[in-house]
């Protein structure tokens, strides 16, 4: 495949991952795209210095939230929940998350920490089953992006710069 | 004119190796560890990361343990940056902490939260915190910091 052809490959994931409607509520589109601002950020940390940076970044968070989510799995599958663990993992799984811009995974933690906040176990549950959907959407997506990174770079091309006015 | 005690030195940027300032940044999650060190580290500073209070503290030579400083290797630390909510010791205390000490009281502290609750910023505003930034921590936020960092002092 040419070069020419993979970057605009690059282009619709990157579209896509920012731009996406939302079919949450029904009646009200909304966009929400799986990624923010904050993805930018660290796009333009990148540097000769550092070239790797989103690559480590996002393989950390891979590692980081797989680790959460498992925790999480358990602490809601024991027979005398602890909400407060279930919140700290929430809390930290909210962090990562948004500090690397995957927006829909944050927001599913926002809801998460007011349902440990009252205790209720089947909306945790509920919660908790959202926040592995969107991580795992955002994770297939990221892969094929940085995926199509390596791909245009090992063929002697470069990253197109994207104006995306968000 | 400075006094003859170092801590209260209004001098101590000028005390590091050459121009780079040293920061400790503080935080026990990973990511938001390795966001603000490269954040730092593009504004020019020499960067120690710390995965909790206790851990920064034996790091400034404030804990019993002496031992694992970082002041044995010369380098002193000119700013630190610490997050908020941390399990344990929060940013909060660690600020206290480090204000009660003889040797760090006049190092800056930053506080990082996700969570801009105004009673929250006037505690550590109240107990000496240099400047709560919200998080996600931006390129832009690190370079103010760093530039009036640089220039607020000699």
């Amino acid at each position: 495949m040419e070069v020419g052809q993979i970057q605009r490959q690059w282009v619709d994931c990157m579209k896509s991952l920012f731009i996406e409607v939302s079919t949450l509520l029904p009646t009200i589109k909304t966009l929400e795209g799986f990624l923010d601002a904050q993805f930018l950020q660290l796009k333009q940390l990148q540097d000769e210095t550092n070239p790797e940076f989103v690559v480590e970044v996002v393989s950390l968070f891979f590692e980081d939230s797989e680790r959460l989510l498992a925790d999480l799995t358990n602490a809601l599958d024991q027979k005398a929940i602890d909400f407060k663990k279930v919140d700290a993992h929430v809390h930290q799984l909210k962090g990562s998350s948004s500090s690397i811009g995957a927006q829909r995974v944050k927001n599913a933690c926002i809801a998460f920490r007011s349902f440990c906040e009252e205790q209720n176990v089947d909306a945790c549950l509920r919660c908790l089953q959202q926040v592995k959907q969107e991580y795992f959407l955002v994770k297939t997506k990221l892969e094929t992006l940085l995926g199509l990174e390596q791909q245009i770079v090992g063929a002697g091309g470069s990253i197109p710069m994207m104006e995306l006015s968000l | 004119m400075a006094s003859s005690s170092s801590s209260s030195s209004p001098n101590w940027v000028m005390e590091n190796n050459g121009v780079m300032p040293h920061v400790l940044a503080v935080d026990d999650n990973l990511i938001d560890r390795k966001l603000v060190e490269k954040l730092l580290k593009n504004s020019s500073c020499k960067v120690t990361t710390a995965e909790n209070g206790p851990r920064a503290l034996e790091l400034l030579g404030l804990a019993s343990d002496e031992e694992n400083t970082l002041k044995g290797t010369g380098s002193k630390v000119n700013m630190i940056i610490t997050d908020y909510c941390m399990p344990g010791m929060t940013g909060y205390e660690l600020l206290k902490k480090i204000k009660k000490s003889s040797i760090m009281k006049e190092v800056p502290v930053v506080i990082m939260s996700s969570e801009n609750i105004p009673t929250r910023v006037n505690k550590c505003l109240e107990e000496g915190a240099q400047m709560f930034i919200q998080k996600p921590l931006k390129q832009s936020d690190v370079k103010k910091l760093t530039c009036q960092l640089m220039n607020c002092r000699g």
